[in-house]
């Protein structure tokens, strides 16, 4: 067994010991203490799997983000001393592994049976790669020659946000959402948010902007930015802003509607929806993605930040 | 067997795991972590297609990646508008059950597990 192989093995075990712990772990905070730790885990495998990209965004969401969300929400519903509920039978539990089983086998056989050679798109991606003067191919994939999911992917992230804030009582709509964090200004959390956040949003930039000749881009850019974003409101630094801002609202709105003005002028200018010039293609792409880079980092902060929970006054 | 086929198996019993804890965890909480474990086997399995497909010069195939990255993205939105409906499930009700025994007033809604 080379070294290699010993560390797939290595990884695999430990990341099955971990999903483990977060399916049967009897605390809910315990839980979710394994999930983050599983997402961790999970940008290796990718990482192992070729696939760089992913692992930036598993780690920055898979680890990051859920976990904050998560460790939020279960230490509120634990403070509050819930009730889980009825416990399942065991006939009801019988039922459940035999389900379970069942459905993993058949995915496992049709694992097994995958074709040989696999069908690929890579020459495809390859080959028009030149088109777009852009040296990563999923940036090409996501940018230009799947542009529609991406586009449409930030639709859905400002449907989330809109469901997020239908949930606010009337009265305070368009208010600041969730609680106003307070930590000692000389305390190690606001030291903390001082000393990285700067640096994190060096990094945030950065990796958006290699993303288009190496691994990252917007969504890890954009995801990194909003972890910054989040630390300095949770060290008290600064406030979540009222939902109803017109400067919030334009923000939100500027990477959807950027893509749609950009992909109508393709449309306009002859060729078909989403389709660049040529000549404009780099810098039409990196306009969007830097659009779309702040509508990330402020919908991802917005949607952990929560219900508005207090008037814009206060 | 090769490595990528072994993390494709893993894929398949993380789909299997987190179908399970779906089913049999009463508490919505662990119902959304055993939802994510479940999405995340199915990115694996998209992952184990894209590195099988690896060609060209890639370390793999870089549309199911860019589908895997998208997928990611809609989860979380996903998971934060599911916990955000929890938590006011929990603000309104008192409780966090999804279950007809939990003491929820009467215009709640509640749907046996």
């Amino acid at each position: 067994m080379t070294p290699l192989q010993a560390l797939d093995a290595g990884v695999v075990a430990l990341v099955l010991a971990v999903a483990v712990w977060t399916i049967a772990a009897r605390e809910a905070v315990a839980a979710v203490v394994g999930f983050v730790v599983y997402g961790l885990l999970l940008a290796l495998v990718w990482l192992r799997l070729g696939a760089p990209d992913v692992a930036l965004t598993e780690a920055a969401i898979g680890g990051g983000l859920s976990g904050v969300l998560l460790l939020g929400a279960a230490g509120r519903l634990r403070a509050a001393g819930t009730t889980a509920g009825q416990e399942p039978g065991i006939v009801l539990r019988l039922v459940a592994v035999a389900l379970s089983v069942t459905v993993a086998a058949g995915i496992a056989a049709s694992v097994m049976r995958l074709p040989d050679p696999a069908p690929t798109l890579a020459p495809a991606a390859a080959a028009n790669a030149a088109a777009t003067g852009l040296g990563n191919p999923v940036t090409n994939v996501l940018m230009a020659f799947r542009a529609m999911d991406t586009m449409l992917e930030k639709v859905v992230l400002l449907l989330a946000l809109v469901g997020v804030w239908s949930l606010a009582p009337d009265r305070l709509w368009g208010g600041r959402p969730g609680p106003r964090h307070r930590a000692d200004p000389q305390g190690a959390l606001a030291f903390l948010a001082r000393l990285l956040a700067p640096v994190g949003i060096v990094v945030g930039v950065y990796i958006f902007w290699v993303g288009a000749d190496h691994p990252g881009g917007a969504f890890q850019g954009g995801t990194i930015l909003a972890a910054m974003w989040l630390l300095v409101m949770m060290a008290g630094l600064t406030d979540a802003p009222p939902v109803g801002r017109r400067w919030l609202r334009l923000v939100l709105l500027s990477g959807p509607a950027v893509f749609l003005v950009v992909g109508l002028g393709g449309l306009g200018l002859g060729a078909a929806f989403l389709a660049y010039p040529a000549a404009w293609a780099k810098p039409l792409i990196l306009a969007i993605e830097i659009a779309m880079t702040l509508t990330i980092a402020v919908t991802l902060g917005l949607l952990m930040a929560g219900v508005p929970e207090r008037s814009a006054r206060e | 067997m090769s490595p990528v086929t072994v993390f494709g198996l893993w894929g398949a019993a993380a789909v299997g795991l987190g179908l399970y804890g779906m089913i049999v965890h009463p508490h919505p909480l662990r119902k959304i972590l055993a939802f994510n474990v479940l999405g995340s086997g199915v990115f694996l399995l998209f992952g184990v297609v894209a590195r099988r497909g690896a060609a060209a010069g890639f370390g793999g195939d870089p549309v199911p990646q860019a589908l895997v990255i998208t997928g990611l993205v809609v989860a979380f939105a996903a998971t934060a508008l599911a916990v955000v409906l929890l938590l006011r499930l929990f603000q309104e009700a008192g409780s966090a059950t999804l279950g007809d025994d939990a003491p929820a007033r009467p215009n709640t809604e509640t749907t046996p597990v």
